[in-house]
């Protein structure tokens, strides 16, 4: 697969190692924001590949994990509506409220439909004009154009069906609040390359003159993560932190204007409860008051409904790399992806699902033959 | 509608008569209608002609192999098979993958009020065609209608009788290290043919699924004389489940280099955009072999000389336990644990 | 997070934003893809999807750039090695 495969090429992440290994006075701790980075970090065993040299901090960059509870409550709550369709993505079915998931309220009955892109739903929307159609929209800034999409594809066909449980965030605000915690260790940051392709990195500037970290636009195949570590490394090595693109066949310093231009139509900044990091100010996109008649909450009058995390997990101390997954002391014992306990151990770009998937205590190499 | 509603409305109108009602599973006249209009034209030998309560089957000495599978996919047709032949085959399948010849098959069909007519046939006609594709009589059926929405359609439940070839496979426990694993395709083709049939992902061209029969793969390794250790069709939960399956029996590492796994253009594009690893997704006619190191190619040219394993390759081999039962190479080179299929695959998106 | 994967553009179907819509090929699929944030993409052209929409036109030469580059890198590695 073309601008795939070549950034999957053995030759050049075990150039890209070989030069880590050489530019590295002592082991740095850095970040990678995006929950897909970490998913591939995993993966390909990069992580294990770099144990010595780096540790790698998993960051709050999975949609899926950082939810909080309250609005999956108000999606579990429209689910079961009568003549109401909600649609979401597949890996937010699986995540639990304070009590079910959607998938469980689909077994029992509710109509819950699995959706590739949030225009899927005006689709669903014009095909069953009897019904309501509730978009569950999460995701950052990547996937905020979509949804605005799908709200102005809304407008123009004029659908009175179709309406967004807008449950979007947005990833520099969370980047600070881990930099503010007096017990942060990241020392350098791997940022989101769809994110910042959407967004572009400008206003990194502004960060990394704050708190001298640097932060480096990464993309997510292998050769990507390496080249973007790589980078992170030599300006830690230098000591002149700046904000850096390994990322440059889809991010550029200005973002996609079309797209930021359709976020700003649509959506308005707000302050926003992650799950498990509490209220992060500036960290949820609302729709603005002129797209209300899209907005399920006003729609159907629903408040972000109550509801506590149940659990003692600790995935706040964990989506803020403050905690290893494999260093809690649930993870893999009462905590598994059969029966998580929070979140990072649903969806499978959670940072303890991902270590529990990918990584085992490394005994030796097994030999694989193939000839 | 209680029985007997049903009894008092004997006169169908076309409409009805298009269409499967719950008379039908009555075991009244429209039952029998349905038998002996629809399916022993299609299906009858002088097994299931006489309609009795049970088939008497006649069995020499030896082995015989009995499986049973349950089919309820949804949608009932897809491409490159409908749930007809994915009864046949899958049941088939079971019994090859145990060394055995597969010889008698029962049919059980459960229709949900409502199926049109011209639905059944087609299944039925497909039915017809796999069995005879694989020798096999269908010797014992049985039909049940149940209310609208108490079933998707339609469901199958078939089970099989099979006379084992001896010597059968030794099975997956006597693996020991050094053995090698093949595979005796592209993976994935039929889960995701039939989520993207299911969930309407239009994608153009649809992948195909790989829905066949493996009896000629099987029988072709037992021409050629290679001793098989152990064989196994990877259905739910891909090659990763058989993987696994086959790990707990030894006790060993199966490693497996990710480079080597055939796969389709379709299939490769469709789980890259919905994030899906096909080493976890459904096949229905591709199999995991393993062989000791010194008769792999023996085993791959035998496999090759058949359409349905023509693409057979090496994926890797089994080694003393290590860091995980399952292990992957892939782009980096270090094997890495290969989890196993825990729930249904749900496209990942965000 | 955000997968988003390349794919290249066969047609245009619709230019009209925001139901701008192409044929966008991933390997061996097409699929229908929005893309109102891509206008000025071409046949031809590779773009970054991500929930059935365009975020970006992918740049061929950055990405030859980044591998050229890797390829040096080895060289000139495998040239300090070669040194006695």
């Amino acid at each position: 697969m073309k601008f795939v495969d070549e950034f999957r090429d053995p030759q050049h992440a075990a150039t890209l190692l070989a030069a880590i290994r050489r530019s590295v006075s002592r082991r740095w701790t850095i970040m990678e924001v995006c929950g897909g980075q970490t998913h591939s970090l995993l993966r390909y065993g990069i992580e294990d590949e770099l144990q010595d040299l780096v540790e790698l901090v998993h960051g709050p960059g999975c949609p899926v994990c950082v939810t909080p509870v309250a609005a999956i409550e108000a999606a579990l709550a429209l689910a079961t509506r009568p003549q109401t369709i909600l649609a979401s993505f597949g890996d937010m079915l699986r995540v639990p409220g304070s009590r079910k998931s959607l998938l469980q309220v689909r077994a029992a009955g509710g109509d819950v439909r699995i959706v590739y892109s949030p225009l899927d739903a005006i689709v669903l929307a014009q095909r069953e004009p009897e019904r309501q159609v509730v978009f569950f929209a999460v995701g950052f800034e990547t996937t905020a154009p979509a949804t605005a999409l799908a709200v102005l594809q809304a407008a123009r066909l004029e659908l009175k069906n179709f309406s967004v449980l807008c449950s979007h965030v947005r990833v520099q605000p969370a980047m600070e609040q881990i930099l503010l915690a007096p017990d942060c260790r990241v020392e350098g940051f791997l940022a989101a390359g769809h994110v910042c392709t959407v967004l572009g990195y400008e206003s990194y500037e502004e960060l990394v003159g704050r708190f001298r970290v640097p932060v480096v636009v990464t993309g997510f195949e292998p050769v990507d993560l390496l080249a973007g570590i790589h980078e992170c490394i030599r300006q830690l090595e230098s000591g002149q932190p700046a904000v850096a693109n390994q990322y440059g066949r889809s991010a550029r310093a200005t973002g996609n204007p079309a797209a930021r231009r359709m976020i700003d139509q649509v959506f308005a900044p707000r302050d926003r409860a992650w799950r498990g990091m509490g209220v992060i100010p500036g960290g949820g996109l609302e729709l603005r008051p002129q797209w209300e008649q899209f907005d399920a909450r006003r729609k159907f009058n629903l408040e972000d409904l109550a509801g506590c995390d149940v659990s003692d997990c600790p995935s706040g101390a964990v989506l803020a790399g403050r905690l290893r997954p494999p260093d809690c002391p649930h993870f893999g014992k009462s905590c598994t992806p059969e029966h998580p306990l929070g979140a990072p151990m649903v969806s499978a770009e959670g940072a303890c699902a991902a270590y529990f998937r990918y990584r085992a205590a490394p005994v030796g190499q097994a030999e694989v033959h193939t000839s | 509608m209680t029985a007997a509603q049903s009894a008092t409305c004997p006169v169908l109108t076309d409409g009805d008569a298009a269409r499967i009602t719950l008379a039908h599973g009555e075991g009244g006249k429209l039952s029998r209608k349905l038998i002996r209009g629809h399916m022993l034209p299609r299906l009858g030998n002088r097994w299931l002609q006489p309609l009795g309560d049970a088939a008497v089957l006649s069995v020499a000495a030896g082995r015989l192999a009995f499986s049973t599978d349950s089919f309820v996919v949804s949608p009932l047709f897809f491409p490159g098979g409908d749930i007809g032949s994915l009864a046949v085959f899958g049941t088939t399948n079971d019994l090859a993958v145990s060394g055995a010849r597969p010889m008698w098959l029962s049919l059980s069909l459960i229709m949900e009020e409502g199926l049109p007519l011209s639905v059944l046939d087609q299944v039925l006609d497909s039915i017809a065609a796999a069995a005879h594709q694989v020798g096999v009589q269908i010797v014992a059926g049985d039909t049940k209608v149940v209310p609208r929405g108490a079933a998707d359609g339609l469901f199958i439940n078939t089970s099989g009788i099979g006379k084992l070839s001896e010597p059968a496979p030794l099975g997956p426990a006597t693996l020991i290290p050094g053995d090698r694993i093949l595979l005796t395709g592209p993976i994935a083709q039929h889960g995701m043919a039939v989520l993207a049939a299911r969930e309407s992902f239009a994608v153009e061209p649809p992948p195909r699924s790989d829905c066949g029969s493996l009896l000629p793969a099987v029988e072709a390794l037992r021409s050629a004389a290679v001793p098989v250790k152990a064989m196994r069709d990877a259905t739910r939960g891909g090659v990763a489940a058989v993987l696994h399956e086959w790990s707990d029996a030894c006790g060993l590492t199966l490693s497996i280099d990710e480079a080597s796994i055939p796969l389709s253009g379709e299939v490769r594009g469709l789980c890259e955009i919905l994030g899906l690893d096909p080493l976890f997704v459904a096949n229905e006619g591709t199999m995991l072999v393993a062989v000791g190191p010194d008769d792999v190619d023996q085993a791959l040219a035998a496999l090759r000389s058949e359409s349905i394993s023509a693409q057979s390759v090496c994926i890797g081999s089994v080694a003393a336990r290590t860091i995980s039962p399952v292990t992957i190479r892939r782009a980096l080179g270090r094997a890495q644990p290969l989890d196993e299929p825990l729930a249904a695959l749900l496209p990942r998106i965000c | 997070m955000c997968l988003a994967v390349p794919g290249k553009l066969v047609r245009w179907l619709d230019r009209e934003p925001p139901f701008c819509r192409a044929e966008i090929q991933f390997e061996g699929i097409t699929r229908v893809c929005n893309l109102s944030c891509v206008p000025d993409a071409q046949a031809g052209d590779f773009v970054i999807v991500h929930a059935g929409v365009a975020i970006s036109t992918l740049d061929a030469q950055a990405a030859a750039q980044i591998l050229a580059d890797l390829s040096r890198m080895a060289e000139i590695e495998q040239s300090t090695e070669d040194l006695p």
